[in-house]
């Protein structure tokens, strides 16, 4: 399914990604998946919370630069070739992946999540969901974003 | 030993001078009257007639002329000799992609030559010099400037232009070079290249250093001396005006002697536009009392300078101005390129359509000076990807280098990082030690 991340700039210096993890901590939000893209001088947090816009607009009010990024989040059976799956399918379609990280796990689970940033975002959705094997025109239906991801 | 290029200009006496003086105002201001449309149409503006002038003080009717005006009047405006007769044209950078441009005719390089020869030998230089122009040559006016000069006094010219200072070393050493017309920080760079490289300034034949087209000071003398094993002569100049050698140290090194016969220098409140008397510090104005291609009447240099007419030590009688304190605005002169914090605006409005706050870092590392350009992320900079901001980051990074004419380095930074006083970003951070 797609899903709503939230990219956040943050310099790459000492206490700048407490500070975004502390604006989180006061309001009660809680991160179910999360990874830092870096460079000598800068990361980019993207995270996965409930509610993304209302945490936009909390961290925008805290003085961060903030995105809504649409990515694409598999869940995977926890075993062996889970993933290879997927990616071989999206690989042979010709998708390429920009980056992926996994979601935090639950106890009460028996699957793996994972998140995707594709260049393809709708084809890649509909490979994973298996409602198509090949690249025909889509129109994304509207709502189809949840908004909640527990 | 007083040695001079033009002794009756160099030693005139003040009356003698006021009176040269006099008279080529007069000329000028009635020459550009009568043929150029833009003083012409400044002076109706405040209803002045060339007969107005009559003293030198009477100078002071007249309107002064901003490095805008050149803009304004992009490419030839300013010029009062039709383009037959222009043999040569120069260019400095300007804040939005329009340089400002100078013309000269033959005679201005003449009077160019002229001026930059007395300079050089003010300095100790002669006909037995062998001088090695390590300013660049091309648009900029230092390395063309200096060499008529050198040429015209019969030295040995070695028209290297700047960088590759291995080769600079080499050819130092092995061409026997004895003068060194560089940037002050280039010479301090050359200097320290010279101990990597294991050659000892003082086994060369390195004598003199002739060094201007950026501000530097007492202290910066005394590195450059010592580590060179030389003596560092301060050469004032602007494009606008004519380029090197409108002003130049003596021996002595206690201010340096304009060439008044045909610069007339006066220093104003920046503010007021109030002329100042003797002594007092402020910005330096600066007719052309003899130009042809490009005469400029009160042109406001925006350095901060001092003036003193008591006659030098050396022989002199040229007024002296001290070395230049500092500017009356915000541009900044980075390897001898002149920077102003609007020119990095403009870039980044034309990149991202919103001005982001951004700050201008300079320091001085191994002699050279280094400039950072800090830029708050907009939302509408921002992308998701870590990729997407080293292209933005690249892309900033090269419109300046080309728009500013000196390479930048870009550091994006997160809203409000960048400090403010009253609610504006503090533009500039020059961490040199002037």
């Amino acid at each position: 399914m797609i899903i709503n991340q939230l990219s956040v700039f943050v310099e790459n210096q000492p206490g700048k990604l407490a500070e975004v993890l502390g604006v989180l901590h006061s309001h009660g939000i809680n991160i179910r998946a999360m990874s830092v893209g870096d460079t000598a001088d800068f990361g980019i947090l993207r995270i996965v919370v409930n509610e993304p816009e209302k945490v936009q607009q909390v961290l925008r009010g805290a003085g961060f630069t903030v995105r809504i990024t649409p990515v694409l989040c598999i869940m995977l059976s926890d075993q062996p070739g889970g993933l290879f799956e997927y990616v071989n399918k999206l690989s042979l379609a010709g998708i390429n992946i920009e980056y992926f990280y996994a979601f935090a796990a639950n106890s009460t689970e028996k699957h793996a999540r994972v998140v995707l940033k594709v260049d393809n975002l709708s084809l890649a959705e509909r490979l994973i969901s298996g409602k198509s094997e090949s690249a025909d025109p889509y129109q994304e239906a509207e709502g189809t974003t949840p908004n909640f991801y527990w | 030993m007083n040695t001079y290029w033009n002794k009756p200009a160099e030693t005139m006496e003040r009356e003698d001078m006021s009176a040269l003086q006099t008279g080529r105002l007069k000329e000028i201001v009635a020459r550009l009257y009568r043929q150029q449309p833009f003083y012409r149409s400044k002076m109706q503006e405040i209803g002045l007639l060339p007969e107005d002038i009559v003293t030198l003080a009477d100078i002071q009717k007249l309107p002064f002329v901003y490095k805008q005006d050149m803009r304004d009047n992009y490419p030839y405006g300013l010029f009062a000799a039709p383009m037959s007769e222009i043999i040569r044209v120069h260019a400095s950078s300007g804040t939005t992609g329009r340089p400002t441009v100078v013309g000269y005719t033959k005679r201005d390089i003449g009077i160019w030559s002229e001026v930059a020869a007395r300079s050089l030998v003010a300095a100790g230089l002669s006909k037995q010099s062998c001088i090695q122009i390590a300013y660049g040559y091309g648009l900029f006016t230092g390395g063309l400037g200096i060499h008529y000069g050198a040429e015209l006094l019969g030295a040995s010219v070695i028209p290297i232009s700047s960088g590759n200072t291995a080769r600079q070393i080499m050819l130092m050493k092995d061409f026997g070079t004895t003068a060194l017309a560089c940037t002050p920080s280039y010479a301090l760079y050359i200097a320290e290249t010279m101990r990597e490289m294991g050659v000892d300034p003082r086994e060369t034949s390195l004598r003199t250093g002739i060094f201007g087209a950026e501000p530097w000071t007492e202290r910066m003398r005394k590195e450059i001396e010592s580590q060179l094993g030389i003596k560092a002569m301060d050469i004032y100049g602007l494009s606008e005006i004519i380029g090197p050698g409108v002003a130049i140290e003596c021996s002595v090194q206690d201010g340096l002697h304009i060439s008044e016969d045909h610069f007339y220098p006066e220093i104003i409140n920046p503010v007021t536009g109030e002329v100042l008397p003797d002594g007092e510090k402020g910005e330096l104005v600066l007719t052309t009392l003899t130009k042809e291609g490009m005469p400029m009447l009160r042109y406001r240099t925006r350095d901060l300078s001092v003036l003193q007419r008591e006659k030098c030590a050396c022989g002199r009688t040229l007024v002296r101005m001290s070395k230049v304190l500092g500017r009356s605005d915000d541009m900044l002169i980075i390897r001898g390129v002149n920077v102003f914090p609007s020119q990095v605006e403009n870039v980044l409005l034309s990149i991202s359509n919103t001005t982001p706050h951004y700050q201008l870092i300079v320091e001085r590392k191994d002699n050279l000076d280094h400039l950072t350009v800090l830029v708050e992320l907009t939302e509408e900079m921002f992308t998701d990807e870590v990729r997407g901001l080293e292209v933005l980051e690249a892309k900033i990074k090269g419109e300046l280098s080309s728009t500013l004419s000196v390479s930048a380095a870009v550091r994006l930074v997160g809203p409000k990082t960048i400090e403010r006083s009253e609610g504006k970003a503090k533009r500039v951070i020059d961490k040199r030690e002037l």
